[in-house]
């Protein structure tokens, strides 16, 4: 059973066809980059998976249980977490704020009025075990908003592993950032448990062959290849639609 | 949290001699600011926690005064049946405006919650057979609960009681899982339903629990004043409530609950001096929204970090 | 022919709805502001009028003195105040909740508790017959007037550059402003746009409705409700909802007395249920 089956998607908006029947396939523990020029659909085709769009037809199975048409929290429950293209964090909540809501939404603990969140004492030992974990226990009682980019981006990506999810969905988790904080986000994913299914929207080559272990390349709402890093880097319509298009727009 | 223990308790000791101290017709003013307190409080969770704004809260002041107030005229009641009876009816009043106001936000929420509580005005205003109109009920008696509630001391005890819990509730209510939840929805609804969150179900039980506790307030200003008019459903209540909330500082349940004692104090206090009191709690919106945005605990917050850096 | 009568009145007090309905639609849609204060543009219009006929005696200065001084009044508090406050909505309502108790409570000061009726102007002061009974021609001219604005709105909508200006402002603003179009000046223009019609309604409602304490609330919320029903930011909303709730009030008043609100807040919680945007909003 596949992880992740995407099959014929298509998605209208008001006549433009952002969608145009995608179909992939990722097996459990695969990590899988969608390269593609701006505007070939790569985040709509993300937004379709993770719900904040329904997709006009075509279908979405997570491992074998159809999810096409259930609303983002409700895939969120079934093991789907997903980081946003423009950070999308808290900020005005500390970065241990922001980490703890994650982990109460992994974890269910919604509907609870009394006892304060600060009494919860699994919950907060495991947003503190997440901040060391991945480095960020110095920033701990920092606003978000007080953050370097980099370091959002870091939050943002740490927010989504809280819940131990089975399917990732990374949009452009290194968009804007240096070298050196490219490197950081880069190393994260590669520190992932290998029973995590990813799939990781990049606009960076480079990134993008480091950690991925097989490439879909888009283009006009289509998927036009598919590959390890041999056969994308062969593909003559790959290099002549998207390779050409990178050096320009990068 | 001990601190704050010991606040609440020194607190509640401070409120508990106040009768000793003040005569019969300011102890009635103080148990006034209390029960509006408790409303601005209510109002806060939705527009300070949950960030559900509303022009609309007065309607659930209302339904718990009007319930309480027609099962004691018109139906002659019990009032251990009609109290609680008010703060089930605001708390289903609650549900049924959140259910139709809940899909839209911002300036749109205001107008809907705003409209909404205009109906509600509207049937107390036009059906003068059951509700009386214009001229409200007027000889609803302050209760007896085990002991006569009649006098000033007695019901002043009464309303802290209420109040004090309801407060102490709304604190826990705030820190909470589902308070830090409504947080996280003010602050970003696709983030949080990304990480699972049913985001309506939350704000919907949010707006609900507000209007039960909007409706004990009615409920105890009903018995404050024994009567009940149309005006306890005005959106100038609505209103009220609103400037008591930012004021006092939204998003802190201990401003509004100041805002609240002092916009009733300077109405008491203004009344008595000029006709035009209107005018200057028009003048208390203006500055306010221009001056003082975060409100009072907002300023003194600003006041004590420009100490710090000293 | 009762039925006539009533539905003329329903329609002709839908055309001064229409009035001030149309400028709270214009208001929220071009910069999302719910403007509290628009019933008392109507309130002082209407006070501002009567001074102006009791000085003057002409009814015809009046109808365009009192809406140019309330929209300078708008322009002031749209460039002064609400304009610090862009989007943010909680300010923008406490602002115009403000001066909607320092308006009433200056107009009580200025004009007295009293209700204030405007005499009607000379022609129009007589009454035709209508199928054997005598109706006002006021009434008549209301409609008239009213059809009149609404055609003049719509073609400064559709046909110049201010409306084009506007459309592309009310789609959105930033767009709009990165096109090159001056959106502050815009915002000016519109919201005293908004509160010259709401001003206008009460010179034009004086002789019916009249001024009074209170009225400014009454006519705000029929004004919400009409936007409501019709849909925020659209024209046309404003004139099919004004229509539709001055004939659902005027055959309520009638038929149902004793719920004469409720014909109206019904019918807006049905439509509020069923299209949250209204008849003709866009979501």
């Amino acid at each position: 059973m596949s992880a992740l089956e995407v099959q014929n998607a298509a998605k209208n908006f008001g006549g433009v066809h952002a969608l145009r029947g995608v179909s992939l396939s990722l097996e459990e523990g695969e990590r899988m980059v969608l390269l593609g020029p701006n505007g070939a659909g790569k985040t709509t085709l993300f937004h379709t998976i993770s719900g904040n769009i329904i997709a006009t037809s075509g279908s979405i199975k997570l491992f074998g249980a159809d999810i096409t048409r259930l609303a983002p929290d409700a895939r969120a429950r079934l093991g789907v977490a997903r980081t946003f293209q423009i950070t999308n964090l808290f900020a005005n909540l500390t970065v241990l704020e922001n980490i703890l809501l994650a982990v109460c939404g992994a974890d269910k603990l919604t509907f609870r009025f009394i006892r304060p969140l600060e009494g919860y004492s699994g919950i907060q030992a495991r947003a503190r075990g997440l901040l060391d974990t991945w480095g960020l226990s110095a920033a701990g009682d920092t606003l978000v908003r007080n953050l370097s980019y980099g370091e959002q981006r870091q939050v943002e990506v740490v927010m989504a592993l809280s819940g131990e999810p089975r399917l990732l969905l990374l949009d452009e988790p290194t968009a804007g950032l240096s070298p050196a904080e490219t490197l950081r986000v880069v190393e994260m994913v590669r520190k992932l448990p290998r029973g995590m299914t990813i799939l990781m929207i990049e606009h960076d080559m480079d990134v993008a062959f480091e950690i991925a272990d097989r490439i879909a390349v888009m283009h006009q709402g289509r998927i036009i290849a598919e590959g390890d890093e041999i056969a994308i880097r062969g593909n003559k319509e790959v290099s002549d639609i998207y390779l050409g298009v990178e050096e320009t727009d990068a | 949290m001990g601190r704050a223990l010991l606040i609440a308790l020194i607190g509640a000791a401070a409120f508990a001699v106040l009768p000793a101290l003040l005569p019969s017709y300011y102890l009635g003013l103080v148990t006034k600011m209390m029960i509006f307190a408790l409303f601005a409080m209510s109002l806060d969770l939705m527009v300070g926690y949950a960030g559900l704004a509303s022009l609309g809260h007065a309607a659930f002041f209302g339904l718990g005064a009007y319930t309480v107030g027609l099962l004691i005229v018109r139906a002659h009641v019990s009032e251990w049946i009609a109290f609680p009876a008010g703060v089930l009816a605001a708390t289903a009043g609650g549900a049924l405006f959140a259910a139709l106001a809940l899909r839209a936000r911002g300036s749109y929420l205001l107008m809907i919650t705003l409209a909404l509580a205009q109906v509600v005005w509207g049937i107390a205003f036009g059906w003068r057979t059951l509700t009386g109109g214009d001229d409200g009920l007027p000889g609803i008696p302050r209760p007896v609960y085990f002991i006569s509630l009649a006098g000033e001391t007695a019901f002043f005890y009464f309303v802290l009681l209420f109040t004090g819990i309801s407060a102490l509730l709304l604190a826990a209510i705030v820190r909470s899982p589902f308070g830090r939840a409504l947080r996280g929805i003010r602050e970003s609804e696709t983030r949080m339903q990304a990480l699972g969150f049913n985001v309506w179900r939350h704000q919907f039980t949010a707006f609900v629990i507000a209007a039960g506790f909007a409706g004990l307030a009615g409920c105890l200003y009903v018995y404050h004043n024994r009567f009940v008019s149309p005006d306890f459903l005005h959106v100038v209540v609505s209103a009220e409530a609103l400037i008591m909330v930012i004021l006092g500082g939204v998003g802190t349940l201990l401003g509004p609950a100041i805002g609240a004692a002092l916009i009733i104090f300077l109405e008491d206090f203004i009344s008595s001096q000029t006709q035009r009191w209107l005018l200057i709690l028009g003048i208390i919106y203006v500055a306010t929204t221009l001056y003082a945005p975060r409100g009072i605990i907002g300023l003194y917050k600003e006041y004590t970090a420009r100490k710090k850096q000293r | 022919m009762i039925w006539v009568i009533h539905t003329l009145n329903g329609v002709s007090f839908g055309m001064l709805l229409f009035l001030l309905a149309a400028g709270l639609s214009l208001i929220y849609g071009l910069m999302k502001i719910l403007n509290l204060t628009h019933g008392s543009y109507y309130l002082i219009g209407a006070y501002a009028g009567s001074t102006i006929v009791a000085k003057t005696g002409s009814f015809a200065l009046a109808a365009v003195a009192a809406p140019l001084l309330v929209a300078g009044l708008g322009a002031i508090m749209e460039r002064f105040f609400l304009r610090r406050f862009h989007l943010d909505e909680l300010p923008q309502t406490l602002l115009t909740f403000g001066f909607l108790f320092i308006f009433a409570d200056l107009c009580l000061w200025i004009w007295g508790g009293d209700p204030v009726l405007l005499p009607k102007p000379v022609p129009l002061a007589s009454s035709i017959s209508i199928g054997g009974s005598s109706y006002p021609l006021y009434r008549l001219f209301l409609i008239a007037i009213g059809l009149v604005i609404a055609a003049a709105l719509w073609g400064l909508q559709e046909h110049t550059r201010i409306g084009a200006m506007l459309r592309a402002g009310v789609d959105d603003a930033e767009i709009a402003r990165a096109m090159g179009i001056d959106v502050s000046l815009l915002f000016t223009l519109v919201f005293s746009l908004g509160a010259f019609l709401a001003a206008l309604g009460g010179v034009l409602g004086g002789p019916i409705i009249g001024a009074s304490p209170g009225a400014d609330f009454e006519v705000m919320l029929l004004a919400f409700v009409v936007v409501i029903v019709g849909g925020l930011g659209s024209l046309r909303g404003a004139l099919v909802g004004g229509l539709l709730i001055g004939l659902l009030d005027n055959f309520g008043k009638v038929f149902f007395p004793e719920f004469a609100l409720f014909t109206i807040f019904v019918p807006m919680a049905i439509i509020l249920s069923f299209r949250p945007t209204g008849l003709f909003g866009r979501a």
